[in-house]
């Protein structure tokens, strides 16, 4: 599976605007998968998980950075995302059903605060750009 | 068997106050066959589902969003009994309908996501855990009856 031209389209246009918000948008789509998916929390026994804690923003800011590397190498993400595939792979073995979550509640948000822009093919886009995302960073699992 | 806390019923009944079953129904819907576009092989006599706009704009994926929605605000009256409530539904998509119960997953959620649309800062975090532990009812509840 692979975006096709106006995919790519979409995502770059609308990730202009959405990286203008990156840290709240971050912060909030890991609120909503705590709040939604409380076995996710599984993962951050260290974290303080609290609403405007230092550890979640800078979390969320974290993934949304690399989610922002991704768009800027969408022609190529599995390279831009192979340091980060091994961490998840060797390191922080997340289970791959986790990454539907996130993207789920990465879409949520996205939706919640664009919706003008979050058309049916837009939903279609960053759906499929999510999915390929998760498959990158789950690509050596096994 | 799931079950809703006095506050999650009374955020989701608040908010299907506010929902456009028509309109929510279709959007819905139409975005099920857009985004998951394996998911037409249910909707061969639907017409014409072959762009995005045609998905949107065509009148029976309209009318049968507007059916499903319908269907999930009786729900939302028993929400102690979702099973009980679509017991003959669940026979009806197993029997006659065929449906892989994994679909009721991918509209509820789909579902979600247009709640936040139309919600945006409304629909809270909070809101959003209730209304995921909803449609994940109406999905099992769905799935109930299938053999």
């Amino acid at each position: 599976m692979s975006l096709t031209k106006t995919e790519r389209a979409i995502i770059v246009s609308m990730w202009g605007k959405i990286s203008t918000q990156a840290d709240t948008i971050g912060t909030e789509t890991l609120e909503r998968l705590f709040l939604s998916y409380p076995q996710t929390k599984t993962y951050f026994p260290h974290f303080d998980l609290h609403a405007g804690s230092a550890q979640l923003r800078a979390h969320g800011s974290k993934v949304v950075a690399a989610l922002g590397d991704a768009v800027k190498n969408i022609d190529n993400i599995t390279g831009a995302l192979a340091k980060l595939s091994e961490l998840h792979a060797y390191i922080l073995r997340v289970d791959p059903v986790n990454f539907k979550l996130l993207s789920h509640c990465l879409l949520v948000t996205v939706a919640a605060r664009f919706p003008a822009d979050f058309t049916a093919e837009a939903h279609a886009a960053w759906d499929k750009f999510m999915s390929v995302v998760s498959s990158v960073l789950t690509e050596k699992y096994r | 068997m799931v079950h809703f806390t006095a506050e999650e019923k009374a955020i989701i009944t608040s908010l299907w106050g506010k929902v456009n079953v028509e309109e929510d129904g279709g959007e819905a819907l139409g975005r099920l066959l857009v985004v998951y576009p394996w998911t037409q092989r249910f909707f061969d006599t639907f017409g014409n589902l072959s762009s995005a706009s045609a998905i949107m704009g065509n009148p029976k994926v309209k009318a049968h969003g507007k059916k499903v929605l319908s269907s999930l605000g009786e729900a939302i009256k028993n929400m102690d009994d979702l099973k009980g409530t679509f017991s003959h539904l669940s026979e009806l998509h197993c029997d006659r309908l065929h449906v892989d119960p994994e679909n009721f997953r991918l509209l509820g959620n789909v579902l979600v996501i247009v709640l936040a649309k139309h919600f945006g800062k409304e629909f809270t975090p909070q809101i959003q855990a209730a209304c995921q532990k909803m449609v994940a009812g109406v999905a099992t509840a769905l799935a109930h009856k299938y053999h």
